[in-house]
C-alpha cells in the first residue's frame, strides 16, 4: 500500500521559469476542490506519461502547508538522469492534466524542537520553504543557511529574505562564501534539531560535523533527493503473482512492478526508507544496489533488493512479489 | 438516519443493554474457530451497510450515554486526557477529521459549516452549538483533542511519528481495557506494548509498526481486538481496578449470560495531515453473553475459541477466575456444526 | 577505606519498556555532564581519570553521596572538573542538572551512573531540557530498589525493595510491575488483591 495507489487529478495552473535550470510548477485540483493539508517537508509523487513510459517521481512541496488551493513544486533540470526532470521542463504546460499522490512526509520537523536549524544546498531549498512557513506559524525559532553556486542560482532567496529577514542567510560559491559548519553547529542551544537537504557531499559533511561535535543522531535529519539511475532493460519473474515483467532502461524496478498491477509497498521511492525491501527468491547474475538501506552483508547475500533504485544484470532474477 | 439514543448506565446499576436490532451489527471479533494474535489489519473503507464499518466514526444507540460516562470519568480523574506540549496541531487534525466525517455520514445529527477559519459546529444529540476559529485554541473551551474527544465514542490516542517509531504523546482514554494513559504517555510503540505476552516474539508489533509508519493520508486501516468484561462497564482502567476487580469474583453459572460481556475494540488508524501523526481510535463495543448467543454461529464459535484459548492469553486478558465456568456455559450453544468463515452472523 | 570493590549491574534483560543499561564511555562532545550517586561514583572516576588535562574544562560533575561518606567526594573532587557539586538528595542534584543544562549547547553529553532511580530521573531531566534520551549514557550500579508510581493515587514511592509494596498514601497493596515509564522514571504499581481484597499476600524483599 502506498500513497501513489490513489492519485488526485490536477491541472497545471502555472509554470514559472525561476532561473535557467529551475522551473516551478503549480497544480490545482481539476474540480477546484481543496487539496489535502500537509506538513512541511512532505513530497508528492507526480505521475508522468512520457511516450508510453509511466514514471512516478517524488518532488518536495514548497508551497505553504496552509495553502489548500494549490501546490507548488520546483524541479531542477538534470539531463543526465532518466528523463523525469527533462519531461517536466519540456513537456509540462499550463492547462495540462496530470495525476499526483497525496502528500507523504519523510522529512518532517521534530515538533518537540526548541529551534529548527535548516541547511540547504541548491534545489534542496524546496522542503525548507514549506517548513519555514510552518515553523513561522507555530512561532518556533528557526534559521536557514542556504548554499548556492551563485546569486542567480539561489532560487527564492529574495522572497525568503523578505519574509524571514535575519533568519535566512545565503552563501554563494562564486563569491567565495560558505557555511562555517563547525561554528554553526557548536553554538546551538540544547533542544535544537538540524535538518539538511542538498547534494550528497553536503549532507555527508553536515552529518559528520554534527556527529563529531556530539550531536545525537535523533537530532540530525536529512533528506536525499535520490533518483533511480538509468540502466539496461532487464526481465524479472514475480513468484507470487506468477508473471514475468520487463524493466525499461529509464524505468525503475518499482515502477515496472507497479505498472504490472502487482502490490508492492513503498514510500520514499529513493532507496532510503526501507519500505520496499523485497526478498529475492532466485538470482543468477548481479544486483546493482543503489540504495542507502541494506547493509554490506545483505547486499552480498543477494537475498534482498530495494526495487525503487536498484537494478539487475544477468540470467535470472526472481522476486517474492 | 434516526437513532434512538438510550439512557443507560455503565456503572452502578448497569442498565446498559443492546436493542435486539443492534445485536447483529456487533463487530464479533473471531473470523474463525480459533484465536491467536496476528497483525490482522485491513483497509477501513465503507463496507456492509448497517455494520460498524460503514462509516468512518460509527455512531450507535449508546452514543449519548457513553459521552455522559466519559464526562463522569474525566470529572473524577482529569489525567485520563493528556497531551504533551507538541501535540496541539495533531489535536486540530483530529478535530477536523471527526467533524468532517460525522457531518458527512450523519447529516441529521451533526452539522459543520466553514467560513474560512471560522467554523460552526452543531452536535444535536449532545445539544452543542459552537463557533470557533480553526487552529486557535483560545477559541475553544479546552484542548482541541479534549473538545472533540468528548463528542466521539471510543478512546483516542494520537501517536507522533519520529525516529522510525510511533510515540503515544496524547490521548483521551476513559474506556480502556486495563492500561494507563498517564503511565504510558511518552512511550514508543514497543514500550507501551511491552506487557503483552507472546506477541513480541511472533513479530506482530514489528510488522504492525512498519505498516503504520507508511500509512498514507486518506487510506485508513482497521483491526479488531477483544477481551471479556464482567458487567457492562466501560471504565476498566488500572486506576479504578479496586472498583471493578471484585466484579470478577461475582460470576456464577447462573448469571454468566447477563454479567459476562464480550468486549470488542474496533481499532482504526488514520494519517493526520498537518502533524503527520497517526490517530488511533479504540472504539469499544459491549455485548452480554445472552445477546451474543442469540446468533447461533457466534454461540458455536465463541465456545470453541474460549475452550481452546491459550493459557497465557486467559491470564493476560484477566479471565482466569471464571474461564472454566464460561466454557461450560457456552458448550450448550455448540452442537459441533460447522461455522461459516468471517465475522458476520448467518 | 580502600577503593570500593568493582560491583556490576545485576539487571537482566527485562520487558521492552524497561531501559537497558551499558557502560559509560567518553564520546566526542562540547561538554560532558556527569550525575552519579555513591554506587555509580566509581564509573565516573573510571572514565574521567583517563581524560587529558585540557579536557577537564569541559567536564561538569554532580554527585549524591551516601550520608556520612566522604572518601568518594574527595576522589571526585580530585578529578579536577571545571564544576563539581554535591547534594544530599537526588531531587536537588537533578534540579541543579536542569540549571546547568539550561545554558548548555547541542553537543553536550550526559552520563548517568548509579541506581535506577537516579539514572531515570537524570534521563527525564535531560529530555525536559531538550536532550533526546537516546543520547544519554546510563550505567546501573548498586541497589535494585525501585521508584514505583501507584497507579491508583499517583503517589511516587521511593526505594521500594519489596514485592508487593504497600502504598503509603492510599494503603493499597501494590504489585510492582516491570512495566516502566521513562517520563515518570518509575515502575508501575497496581493493586495486587483488587479482585479479592481478603487475599493475603506475603511481602518479600526482592529488589536489593
Amino acid at each position: 500500500m502506498s500513497a501513489s495507489d490513489h492519485l488526485i487529478p490536477v491541472v497545471v495552473s502555472n509554470v514559472v521559469e525561476v532561473n535557467p535550470i529551475i522551473k516551478r510548477f503549480e497544480f490545482k485540483h481539476v474540480n477546484g476542490d481543496e487539496l489535502p493539508a500537509f506538513s512541511g517537508g512532505a513530497h508528492i509523487v507526480v505521475e508522468m506519461l512520457d511516450d508510453g513510459t509511466k514514471r512516478k517521481n517524488p518532488y518536495s512541496l514548497m508551497s505553504s502547508p496552509f495553502e489548500r488551493d494549490q501546490y507548488a513544486i520546483s524541479v531542477r533540470r538534470d539531463d543526465t538522469g532518466r528523463g523525469g526532470s527533462k519531461f517536466m521542463h519540456e513537456q509540462v504546460r499550463p492547462g495540462m492534466q496530470m495525476k499526483i499522490s497525496a502528500p507523504v512526509n519523510l522529512f518532517a520537523l521534530d515538533l518537540r524542537a526548541r529551534k529548527h536549524l535548516m541547511i540547504a544546498g541548491g534545489i534542496g531549498i524546496t522542503p525548507f520553504i514549506a517548513q519555514m512557513a510552518q515553523a513561522d506559524k507555530l512561532g518556533v525559532p528557526f534559521e536557514l543557511h542556504y548554499a548556492a553556486r551563485s546569486v542567480s542560482q539561489a532560487a527564492y532567496m529574495d522572497s525568503l529574505a523578505d519574509r524571514f529577514g535575519d533568519n535566512v542567510s545565503c552563501y554563494c560559491d562564486d563569491q567565495g562564501e560558505s557555511v562555517d559548519l563547525e561554528m554553526l553547529l557548536s553554538s546551538q542551544p540544547l533542544g535544537t534539531h538540524v535538518y539538511v537537504c542538498g547534494p550528497k557531499g553536503m549532507i555527508e559533511r553536515v552529518v559528520e560535523t554534527a556527529t563529531s561535535l556530539g550531536w545525537p543522531a535523533a537530532h540530525v535529519h536529512f533528506e536525499h533527493f535520490l533518483a533511480p539511475p538509468v540502466g539496461e532493460p532487464f526481465e524479472v519473474h514475480l513468484a507470487k503473482a506468477g508473471i514475468d515483467i520487463t524493466v525499461g532502461a529509464e524505468q525503475s524496478l518499482l515502477e515496472a512492478v507497479e505498472a504490472s498491477g502487482t502490490p508492492i509497498n513503498c514510500m520514499c521511492r529513493g532507496g532510503a526508507c526501507g519500505q520496499c525491501e523485497t526478498v529475492v527468491v532466485a538470482c543468477e547474475g548481479e544486483i546493482m544496489h543503489n540504495d542507502h538501506w541494506l547493509d554490506e552483508e545483505q547486499r552480498a547475500s543477494r537475498q534482498r533488493i530495494m526495487p525503487c533504485v536498484s537494478r539487475f544484470r544477468g540470467k535470472r532474477l526472481e522476486l517474492d512479489l | 438516519m434516526t437513532i434512538q439514543f438510550k439512557d443507560e448506565s455503565f456503572r452502578g446499576d448497569f442498565t446498559y443493554a443492546n436493542s435486539p436490532s443492534n445485536i447483529p451489527r456487533f463487530p464479533f471479533p473471531f473470523p474463525e474457530d480459533e484465536y491467536m494474535y496476528s497483525t490482522n489489519i485491513e483497509p477501513h473503507h465503507a463496507a456492509r451497510a448497517g455494520s460498524p464499518f460503514e462509516n468512518a466514526f460509527d455512531v450507535d444507540e449508546h452514543y449519548v450515554a457513553e459521552m455522559k460516562d466519559r464526562a463522569l470519568v474525566l470529572a473524577d480523574d482529569p489525567g485520563r486526557c493528556q497531551a504533551l506540549p507538541h501535540m496541539e496541531t495533531a489535536g486540530w487534525d483530529f478535530l477536523e477529521l471527526v467533524m468532517v466525517s460525522k457531518a458527512r455520514d450523519y447529516p441529521d445529527l451533526f452539522k459543520l459549516t466553514m467560513d474560512g477559519d471560522r467554523w460552526h459546529w452543531i452536535n444535536k444529540p449532545l445539544q452543542i452549538d459552537d463557533t470557533f476559529t480553526f487552529g486557535d485554541s483560545s477559541t475553544l473551551p479546552c484542548h482541541p483533542m479534549e473538545y472533540i474527544g468528548r463528542q466521539v465514542q471510543g478512546d483516542h490516542a494520537i501517536l507522533d511519528q519520529r525516529d522510525g517509531n510511533l510515540w503515544m504523546d496524547a490521548g483521551i482514554i476513559t474506556a480502556q481495557a486495563d492500561w494507563s494513559l498517564d503511565f504510558d504517555i511518552g512511550m514508543n510503540f514497543f514500550e507501551w506494548h511491552a506487557p503483552v505476552p507472546l506477541a513480541h516474539e511472533l513479530g506482530v508489533f514489528q510488522r504492525a509498526l512498519k505498516f503504520l509508519l507508511t500509512l498514507p493520508q486518506g487510506q485508513p486501516s482497521r483491526r479488531l481486538n477483544w477481551t471479556l468484561t464482567v458487567n457492562p462497564r466501560l471504565d476498566t482502567s488500572p486506576e479504578n481496578y479496586p472498583k471493578w476487580g471484585p466484579d470478577r469474583m461475582t460470576v456464577t453459572p447462573e448469571n454468566i449470560g447477563e454479567k459476562v460481556h464480550l468486549r470488542v475494540e474496533l481499532q482504526t488508524f488514520w494519517r493526520l495531515p498537518r502533524s503527520n501523526a497517526i490517530l488511533f481510535p479504540i472504539r469499544t463495543y459491549l455485548m452480554a453473553m445472552n445477546e451474543v448467543v442469540t446468533q447461533p454461529k457466534w454461540g458455536r464459535r465463541l465456545h470453541r475459541v474460549m475452550r481452546d484459548l491459550r493459557p497465557e492469553l486467559v491470564e493476560y486478558k484477566g479471565l482466569s477466575r471464571y474461564h472454566p465456568i464460561l466454557v461450560e456455559w457456552l458448550s450448550q450453544f455448540d452442537d459441533g456444526a460447522p461455522t461459516s468463515p468471517g465475522i458476520f452472523p448467518d | 577505606m580502600g577503593p570500593a570493590t568493582m560491583s556490576e549491574s545485576l539487571i537482566e534483560e527485562s520487558i521492552l519498556s524497561r531501559p537497558t543499561y551499558g557502560t559509560l564511555k567518553i564520546v566526542p562532545g562540547l561538554a560532558h555532564y556527569f550525575l552519579a550517586d555513591a554506587s555509580g561514583a566509581e564509573c565516573v572516576i573510571r572514565v574521567v581519570q583517563e581524560l587529558p588535562r585540557d579536557m577537564m574544562e569541559k567536564v561538569h560533575i554532580l554527585y549524591v553521596p551516601t550520608p556520612g561518606e566522604a572518601a568518594l567526594i574527595t576522589s571526585l573532587y580530585a578529578l579536577g572538573a571545571t564544576r563539581f557539586e554535591h547534594f544530599p538528595t537526588i531531587e536537588e542534584a537533578v534540579a541543579k542538572l536542569g540549571d546547568w543544562l539550561s545554558d548548555a549547547k547541542m553537543g553536550s553529553q550526559l552520563y548517568l551512573a548509579g541506581t535506577e532511580g537516579l539514572v531515570g530521573q537524570g534521563v527525564a531531566k535531560g529530555e525536559e531540557c531538550g536532550l533526546d534520551h537516546t543520547a544519554v549514557q546510563c550505567e546501573h550500579r548498586g541497589s535494585l530498589a525501585r521508584r514505583v508510581q501507584c497507579v491508583h493515587c499517583k503517589t511516587m514511592i521511593e526505594d521500594v525493595t519489596t514485592q508487593p509494596v504497600k502504598c503509603p498514601s492510599c494503603d493499597l497493596l501494590l504489585l510492582v510491575r516491570d512495566h516502566y515509564s521513562r517520563r515518570l522514571a518509575a515502575f508501575q504499581g497496581v493493586c495486587i488483591n483488587a479482585e479479592d481484597p481478603s487475599e493475603e499476600i506475603e511481602i518479600k524483599e526482592v529488589f536489593k
